[in-house]
């Protein structure tokens, strides 16, 4: 499920392929996609009517095409946060069809000093789709057709996993199977758009759903690779889910964490802290919506995230789904 | 003075003002006829009338240290909670919710340009185990001051917002009116005005107040700012999150007639006042501020007179506007 998810494409504002792939898999009582495009999932509750919503974002980040060039190379912008050095080389597809693109650079030899010395920046790179005139390139795409990377999820080493777009599609693979049951009290459960680009998304879906509680599954930064100083790594790939206290976007719900904590320790689940303060999540806007949600976070700690490949641990994420699981199974009476 | 020392000595940073909540709660509970606690932690007074509804905010936490990492000495990381630059906290003591004391140093020599990530508190502790036995990843601190007065002006950590929330409750004992008012004691201001967008989201006010400090532009080669400490209650024109109603604004001049005032136009920062103007269909919002020096150190300093006159149009606002 999660490699499927993983090879799909879903650039924030262009969710469509993985929007039909899960209204595919998806079980609930009542399904509907909303204006913005999130796939809301519904299961009554068996004792009470109070609303728990669980998030997930489907979009992940990739690129929007701005510009053909004469010599029918697409100029691109990024749509979410990436960093422009990782791009040089990368295959990519572009459009609803999947053509294939590099993204292309100057060559070394050519590069004045200069600009050998500086780092890339997105304005000087291109997608090369093969085409040798913007006629033939405008027949194969439009200006604002997407781009995604092109990697295929795999496993690799001692348990560990990569992919695209882990991010988070991990976090929808886990939404599904947590759809798969009724819970004793309203279960929402959100398969958002475009969180990459400010969770407008979760917003909307928040605004209409108004939750008493919600819960935000999330690919999260891991820096425990190269010189990083201990306390500057966020989480470390193997030490478990990751139980966010707080970032840019939210301050978790004291109570909440406590409960995740809890559990975790009861059932013997391992877990970490976040590092760091860095990032936001859905959980931002969902907090914030209406009247105000108790809301937490559970992210399973991805590196290289938000490039062509990031990488996680299976352990980790056998962890997020256990914690989750059981997580659910008590989390009723916090309601 | 009592209770405003009381209320800046109180713990209270973004996200965790429940010590400093309990306190404003007794104090404004014979004022109100309901008091709840919503998700987010704002603290809501009501007093009950049939006239218009009016929505009074001051926000109650302040700015803080937050534990990202114990490492195996026992030293703790920190990130800031709110706008907190390194120098703001280097040497200075620091206290944590449970009790647990502490000092913020720095790595090595200090460089030109201070990195948050080479600050560390050290709390005592001889090694990990000790350390994670008195604090825990996501613990926050604030820092320790005295409470002192100078001349006609006081001092302290905290001053923002405590003094406006102090004014608030000053104002409730005072007001005599019968509109619907809410006493809102609000959160995590100092990180986004978040709590007051979910308060203002449930009250749904006719007319709101934020009730906030703002800085001063006259102490030696300061920024040039029109706020000068002393000169009066300050009527919110402009700040980064809102351009007060010009109704109200004009509204508030007429009512500080007799009292001294000022005009505030505020480049950066916000107030509570940013998120509860764009709630729901909109709400016409005004501000009054308090002149205050050094923000977010821990010597924020206002002045009593200042502080008296807000009360005063505070008062006025709810009774006549």
């Amino acid at each position: 499920m999660l490699e499927t998810l993983s090879n799909l494409n879903g650039v924030s504002g262009s969710e469509d392929e993985v929007r039909s792939f899960i209204l595919s898999k998806i079980k609930a009582d009542e399904v509907t996609v909303d204006v913005m495009g999130n796939i809301i999932a519904f299961r009554k509750g068996l004792k009470s009517h109070k609303k728990m919503m669980v998030c997930a974002h489907m979009d992940e980040v990739g690129f929007i095409i701005s510009e053909i060039t004469d010599k029918g190379f697409l100029k691109f912008k990024s749509v979410g946060g990436i960093d422009e050095r990782v791009l040089i080389s990368k295959h990519v597809t572009v459009g609803p069809d999947k053509l294939p693109g590099v993204i292309a650079v100057k060559a070394v030899h050519l590069q004045e000093k200069e600009e050998r010395e500086k780092p890339v920046e997105e304005k000087d790179l291109a997608i090369d789709i093969g085409a040798e005139s913007k006629e033939q390139a405008q027949k194969l795409v439009k200006i604002g057709d997407y781009a995604a990377f092109d990697t295929s999820y795999s496993l690799f080493g001692d348990r560990f996993m990569k992919g695209k777009a882990l991010d988070d599609r991990i976090g929808c693979a886990c939404l599904l199977k947590l759809l798969e049951r009724n819970y004793d009290f309203d279960f929402y459960g959100v398969f958002s758009v475009c969180e990459e680009i400010g969770g407008t998304g979760a917003k909307v879906a928040a605004q209409n759903i108004r939750p008493d509680l919600a819960l935000v599954l999330e690919g999260t930064t891991c820096s425990d690779v190269y010189k990083t100083e201990p306390h500057q790594q966020v989480t470390r790939l193997g030490d478990g889910v990751c139980i966010p206290i707080r970032d840019r976007s939210m301050v978790a719900n004291r109570e909440l964490v406590d409960a995740l904590i809890a559990c975790a320790e009861k059932n013997k689940i391992k877990w970490q802290y976040k590092h760091t303060t860095a990032g936001g999540t859905d959980g931002g806007a969902i907090h914030a919506s209406g009247a105000g949600v108790k809301c937490a976070v559970l992210a399973v700690p991805t590196r290289y995230i938000h490039s062509p490949v990031g990488v996680a641990s299976v352990d980790d994420y056998e962890a997020f789904l256990l914690l989750t699981e059981k997580f659910m199974e008590e989390v009723g009476g916090l309601i | 003075m009592k209770l405003l020392e009381q209320l800046c000595l109180a713990y209270g940073p973004s996200g965790a003002e429940g010590c400093v909540r309990e306190q404003i709660k007794n104090e404004i509970a014979p004022y109100a006829d309901e008091i709840s606690v919503d998700a987010l932690g704002n603290l809501i007074a009501h007093k009950k009338g049939s006239g218009k509804k009016i929505m009074l905010a001051a926000h109650m936490d302040e700015i803080g240290l937050m534990v990202t990492y114990i490492d195996d000495k026992g030293f703790l990381r920190f990130a800031q909670v709110g706008w907190l630059p390194p120098v703001f906290t280097i040497n200075r003591q620091v206290r944590f919710e449970n009790g647990v004391k502490g000092v913020v140093a720095y790595e090595k020599e200090m460089e030109k340009e201070l990195k948050q990530a080479k600050l560390f508190i050290d709390i005592g502790a001889k090694s990990r185990e000790e350390a994670e036995s008195m604090v825990k990843v996501g613990d926050c601190a604030v820092m320790v001051s005295e409470f002192t007065e100078m001349n006609d002006r006081v001092t302290c950590k905290a001053m923002d917002n405590r003094a406006g929330c102090y004014a608030l409750i000053k104002a409730a004992q005072e007001i005599n009116s019968s509109n619907d008012i809410y006493y809102v004691f609000t959160t995590q201001e100092e990180i986004g005005l978040r709590g007051a967008k979910t308060a203002a989201f449930a009250i749904e006010p006719d007319l709101a107040l934020s009730v906030d400090t703002t800085m001063t532009g006259d102490t030696p080669e300061s920024d040039k700012m029109a706020v000068t400490l002393g000169g009066g209650v300050a009527i919110k024109v402009m700040d980064g999150s809102i351009i007060t109603n010009s109704y109200l604004r004009k509204r508030m001049i007429e009512l500080a007639q007799g009292i001294p005032y000022q005009l505030e136009v505020l480049i950066d920062g916000g107030t509570d006042g940013g998120t509860i103007h764009t709630s729901r269909g909109g709400v016409m919002t005004g501000g009054i501020s308090i002149p205050t020096r050094y923000i977010h150190s821990i010597t924020e300093t206002v002045d009593k007179n200042d502080l008296k006159n807000a009360i005063t149009l505070i008062k006025r606002f709810c009774e006549e506007v």
